[in-house]
């Protein structure tokens, strides 16, 4: 019996290295970030090696170090910083206009069903309808110059907002909005004063969202009659082979794109500090 | 203050055809009672308290406060949920004032000294609630039984002539809500607090009710009115109390008749014995 006995393994705590496996489980700050640039790291060691190989056309993959050494050049040239700022205005314009008109739109869509009835299938809808495929009717409309632009992020990411907003006000739990009536709120006061506070958080989230679909679609805008911005420059680096320039900028793309969406997190962790992080 | 319950009537409409909650119910609350709902599950008991608190429609029925008809929700029916309310982005006090902020409560022609001791009330039922320190905590930092105080003193500072408690102490534990039994008795005793009780919790009832209405299970109807004979002085040995456990035998009695007629039990024990 005794010897049945010693065989049961001994309840310890989990090794430490069995921790760092856990579902869903924090680890070690330091460790993740680690593991953020590794991410990367092993991206650029892939990269290194398959340019170095031979096997791909230099024009076609240019290596690390020619990469970083136009990038040395093209910063120093007032091009990048013009088409920079261009972009910036377009994304900016067409994502705040986005905004400022969906999340009223959607808290309204979430709040009265009558409203979600008239506008969510027709926003469903015109969702699915491909962006690009309206660059004509808006080169019609709005012109060749910035507003055709801006107006296309806009198309690009209003309908998606007003779908994520409306579905973050659907999510406040039922019992806040009773237990405001109990007290005495009447419909614009638990509209206000609950439904807009409680998804707050949720709303800023989906407007982070939101902005990175505008950057991605700025390429697209940027292929109506454009002559700057980070996404016609590609283009036209394109035509002309010049496979650097393209790396250059299409990096540039991704850090701005992350630098935004980092300012986001942070913005909204300092405003919504109440919010059960727990849950997102 | 008078609450008087009509007739009151709940079906819904489900797939399989209407589900009768509640049959036409009849009972009335006076001034400075405490009335305890108990029954099964599905007996209509928060069914009731609902529509009383006018967050649904009774398909019969009717129910007036002081003679006038009560139609839809009102802060002069305060409502404590069995699930925690608290909104997650106001601090302790702001939650305590929440009502403040409304409209309806609004009085212009009050003087503003009378505000202001309205406003010094909701910090006292803070501080009696024994939450001075946690003025400035959000929900999120709270205990359960934190956070269903700041809900008692929330649903106070409305000055509700009635106040509707929905399983409040439910998810706590029992040690928290053998507190929370003594401070609702310490405000109900000196604040003359109307109050509807919804509970499961039999114990609970009889050490905190003047009067409890046992439900039957589904359709619900009243099945007992019973009167609670101890005094307003409710010290925790009471429960020790022969009188008090013959009313608890009572009651228990009461609610195993009153279930359904469910499955047998035996029967079915002896086949998962025999499987095992």
């Amino acid at each position: 019996m005794n010897a049945v006995a010693s065989t049961a393994p001994p309840i310890t705590a989990p090794r430490s290295r069995a921790r760092l496996w856990r579902l869903r489980q924090d680890v070690p700050r330091a460790l993740y970030y680690s593991a953020a640039i590794a991410g990367f790291g092993t991206v650029v060691a892939i990269w290194w090696w398959l340019s170095h190989s031979g096997d791909v056309e230099s024009a076609y993959l240019p290596t690390p170090a020619v990469v970083w050494v136009t990038a040395g050049e093209l910063f120093r040239d007032e091009v990048l910083w013009g088409d920079l700022k261009i972009s910036f205005f377009r994304v900016t314009s067409g994502f705040l206009l986005s905004a400022a008109i969906g999340v009223p739109l959607g808290i309204w869509m979430g709040s009265f069903k009558l409203v979600e009835a008239f506008m969510q299938p027709l926003t469903e809808f015109i969702r699915y309808v491909p962006v690009p495929a309206l660059i004509p009717i808006l080169m019609l409309l709005f012109d060749l110059g910035e507003l055709s632009k801006i107006m296309l992020i806009f198309v690009g990411t209003f309908f998606q907002l007003v779908l994520m907003v409306a579905d973050e006000i659907r999510r406040v739990p039922y019992d806040l909005l009773q237990v405001s009536y109990t007290l005495g709120a009447r419909r614009g006061e638990a509209i206000n004063l609950v439904l807009r506070r409680a998804a707050m958080p949720g709303i800023f989230d989906a407007l982070r969202l939101c902005n990175g679909w505008a950057w991605t679609y700025l390429v697209v805008a940027e292929l109506i009659a454009a002559n700057e911005g980070l996404g016609y420059r590609v283009l036209k680096f394109y035509r002309f082979v010049q496979t650097p320039k393209i790396f250059v900028y299409l990096i540039l793309l991704g850090a701005v794109g992350l630098l935004i969406d980092f300012a986001f997190r942070k913005f909204n962790q300092r405003l919504f500090h109440w919010a059960d992080t727990t849950k997102r | 203050m008078k609450l008087e319950v009509r007739e009151l009537e709940k079906t819904y409409a489900a797939k399989q055809g209407p589900t009768q909650a509640l049959l036409p119910t009849s009972f009335e609350v006076g001034d400075a009672e405490f009335v305890s709902l108990v029954g099964p599950s599905g007996c209509g008991k928060s069914t009731t308290l609902y529509l009383i608190a006018g967050l649904d429609d009774p398909t019969g029925g009717e129910i007036l406060l002081d003679g006038e008809r009560v139609s839809g929700p009102g802060p002069e029916r305060g409502m404590v949920f069995q699930n925690y309310t608290l909104f997650p982005w106001l601090t302790v006090e702001e939650n305590a004032k929440f009502a403040f902020r409304l409209e309806t409560n609004c009085d212009y022609t009050r003087t503003s000294s009378e505000v202001m001791s309205d406003i010094g009330r909701a910090y006292s039922l803070l501080d009696l609630m024994g939450l001075t320190k946690f003025y400035h905590s959000y929900p999120r930092e709270l205990s359960g039984g934190m956070k269903q105080r700041v809900a008692i003193a929330r649903a106070l500072t409305a000055k509700p002539k009635v106040l509707l408690m929905d399983e409040p102490f439910g998810a706590l534990d029992a040690q928290t809500r053998e507190e929370m039994q003594e401070v609702l008795l310490l405000l109900s005793r000196h604040e003359r607090i109307t109050t509807l009780f919804v509970t499961h919790d039999v114990e609970e009832a009889i050490y905190l009710s003047t009067r409890i209405l046992v439900f039957s299970g589904r359709p619900g109807r009243i099945l007992r009115e019973i009167h609670v004979p101890f005094g307003v002085d409710r010290p925790p040995e009471i429960k020790q109390s022969r009188e008090f456990f013959d009313l608890k035998r009572e009651l228990l009695g009461l609610l195993a008749h009153s279930r359904s007629p469910g499955l047998d039990r035996d029967e079915l024990l002896r086949k998962l014995v025999a499987r095992t």
